[in-house]
């Protein structure tokens, strides 16, 4: 047993911290209130490597392991949940699937430059229509000689009008579409570029409004036949896989974002002053902190547990699940008691408590809402569900071929 | 370009506690860092690194802890580290503390520069460096905000110093010893490579046996001339704020630089 982290990943969690303050901490306040991405992140990111952290060398990767990339979505999300949202899906909900089920070329093509931060990466399985329910997507593809026709509406695709690549989900059977067996769903890797491909951008969410946020639409969309990930009829496998790993990141951030609540409440409760004595002498304000700092050290040993396991190349759909579960409930209860602690001051944006409550609601819908890791969580208890092996799984971590 | 860098490790904040006892800092519990004005330093060996190429050593002598700070400056592209670690050495002041660097440099051979921080932010006396150039019997620029020009092989150096009143421009021949202020340059992250590096490979620490040529008089509490006989927190600087105001802020702007160019600070 060893809770310890490495001296490896003692610097690289300094090194994103240092990042945060430094390139994101001072403006974010400002982006949020705009409505407004900030792009010029995302050369710093890809410079420092960032956004191939946990991918192997030999594929334009800093060849981390993937604690390595928790412990970035942790720092990016103390600062501010848009920033981590970035590695959520260009490397957990991507860059990530095209590791675990990328031919050797696609790998090439897609994976390298992603890695490098040359192209940016998002993943399309939400709709208009379709969220938790994900074999109630409307999207088709039918194949034409060497190519697939795409056809249909993504919605709440984080990164939409940035991303230059985007994993998307169709049914390439219609038959399984109607009988809604997901053996008829189909992953592509599609380009911006590609005729007939629109992206566009929402505004008025409640949160990470300093994040992008958007829909793309396939008009009869040309995508050739070898950008099929995995294989045909394999898509709700690469989906629900892609989730293992883009939920293990929102579950870091959330921590991360916990772990902000918690420090701004202490220094606001040493700061504060009522009844003749700051604020932390009083006991249902110590009350609050104590519970913050139960559910930062928790929702941590939960995204611990779950990153050990994926180092270790074991299946964690289970302990990632709860893991997000747990943590994203959690940074929601966190911020409002952070919104609490500082009063009126709490409630507007001179503080940044306020913008964490608002950041924090996403992610309990999102990426598998709150009410589906319950169902997960019991099924599994109840052994309705049990994990079959997968035909690619994610590879384990290896700190010698991943460094070369 | 052979560069050494000499880093110290500092407590993570500029409110140093001071014991009244012993009139020491105190340093438990405090998370330690590479003194800010250190990282300029390593900075600019990087780059005269990634001109001329060469090679860049970090030095810093304090306990085992402070080879955190020598594997912070490898995974930013130092290419090695020393640290001076020894019973021997501790209580050294700075006439001591330069001393022990200077012999440890003399060991590590042939270099063209030296730099360091303009001071350290825990004890402030900007001493060490100008102390280590006077053991090795070479030239110091002390405050430098930017090297102008710098020739390996015609052997001088051209800089700008940071004064008060106003910039120094000082040639002088190499080997030198430079001390940087934090214009000079904007340091860089560590790397993932780097910190790999840094993680796996092994720093030597130095004792007091590995510097033979040094008297064991002149290292330590034994060597240090220094005597504290008291340490306190100055009196707070009274301060005023004026607010300039004006309908436009590019009016406000204009009336606060005619009062920083009446003032002279521009």
């Amino acid at each position: 047993m060893d809770f310890a982290f490495s001296e490896e990943h003692v610097m690289v969690q300094k090194m994103v911290r240092d990042l945060a303050a430094k390139e994101i901490a001072p403006t974010v306040k400002q982006h949020d209130r705009e409505q407004r991405f900030d792009r010029s992140i995302l050369p710093k990111l890809a410079a420092q490597g960032i956004l191939g952290i946990c991918i192997p060398v030999r594929y334009g990767g800093a060849g981390m392991d993937y604690i390595s990339l928790g412990l970035a979505c942790e720092e990016l999300e103390y600062v501010d949940t848009s920033n981590r949202v970035i590695l959520s899906v260009h490397v957990g909900l991507n860059s990530l699937a095209l590791l675990q089920w990328g031919t050797e070329e696609q790998k090439q093509k897609y994976l390298v430059p992603q890695a490098t931060g040359q192209k940016i990466a998002t993943y399309g399985l939400t709709e208009p229509a379709a969220g938790s329910d994900a074999v109630g997507i409307q999207s088709t593809a039918r194949r034409e000689g060497d190519h697939y026709i795409l056809n249909g509406e993504k919605m709440w695709i984080s990164l939409a009008d940035v991303a230059d690549h985007f994993l998307v989900f169709a049914w390439t059977d219609l038959e399984k579409k109607r009988a809604r067996d997901h053996s008829g769903l189909t992953a592509f890797i599609v380009e911006r570029g590609y005729p007939g491909l629109e992206t566009g951008t929402i505004h008025g969410k409640l949160g990470v409004r300093a994040g992008n946020t958007g829909w793309i639409s396939f008009k009869d969309v040309p995508v050739p036949a070898e950008n099929v990930l995995g294989q045909e009829g394999e898509g709700f496998h690469v989906a629900m896989s892609a989730l293992d790993n883009g939920r293990y990141t929102v579950a870091w951030g959330a921590t991360g974002l916990i772990r902000a609540c918690l420090d701004a409440s202490v220094r606001y409760a040493k700061q504060r002053q009522t009844f003749g004595v700051e604020i932390g002498r009083h006991q249902l304000v110590q009350q609050m902190i104590a519970l913050m700092q139960l559910k930062y050290d928790a929702a941590r040993l939960l995204c611990m547990r779950a990153g050990w396991l994926k180092n270790q190349g074991v299946r964690n759909t289970r302990e990632t699940g709860l893991a997000k579960w747990y943590a994203t409930v959690s940074s929601f209860e966190a911020a409002a008691d952070a919104v609490e602690i500082h009063g009126a001051y709490g409630y507007s944006d001179e503080y940044d408590v306020e913008r964490f409550l608002r950041n924090s609601k996403g992610a309990v819908i999102y990426e598998g809402s709150r009410e589906i890791q319950q169902l997960i969580q019991a099924q599994y208890a109840l052994g309705y569900r049990k994990d079959k092996p997968l035909r690619c799984e994610l590879p384990a971590y290896d700190p010698e071929t991943w460094a070369n | 370009m052979r560069a050494i860098v000499c880093i110290k490790q500092v407590p993570d904040t500029t409110e140093v506690k001071i014991n009244p006892e012993t009139n020491t800092l105190v340093r438990e519990g405090v998370a330690s860092i590479i003194n800010p004005f250190d990282t300029y330093a390593i900075e600019e060996a990087l780059r005269l690194k990634e001109k001329f190429g060469g090679k860049v050593t970090v030095i810093s002598m304090g306990p085992a802890q402070a080879k955190e700070a020598l594997k912070e400056a490898v995974a930013m592209g130092a290419d090695d580290a020393v640290l001076l670690s020894d019973r021997a050495f501790a209580g050294s002041d700075t006439w001591a503390t330069a001393y022990t660097l200077a012999q440890a440099i003399r060991r590590l051979g042939e270099f063209d520069v030296i730099l360091c921080g303009k001071q350290a932010i825990d004890g402030d006396t900007g001493q060490v460096g100008p102390g280590i150039a006077r053991q090795l019997h070479i030239p110091q620029l002390t405050y430098v905000c930017r090297i102008q020009e710098i020739d390996p092989a015609a052997r001088h150096v051209r800089v700008e110093r940071l004064l008060e009143e106003g910039r120094e421009v000082v040639v002088c021949s190499l080997p030198a010893l430079l001390t940087v202020v934090k214009d000079i340059n904007q340091p860089r992250y560590p790397t993932f490579l780097g910190i790999r590096r840094a993680t796996r490979m092994g720093i030597p620490v130095w004792g007091a046996d590995a510097l033979p040529d040094a008297r064991p008089d002149y290292l330590g509490l034994k060597g240090s001339p220094t005597q504290v006989v008291r340490i306190f927190n100055p009196p707070a600087r009274g301060g005023r704020v004026t607010v300039f105001q004006a309908d436009t802020p590019a009016e406000a702007a204009s009336l606060l630089a005619v009062r920083l160019l009446a003032d002279k600070v521009i």
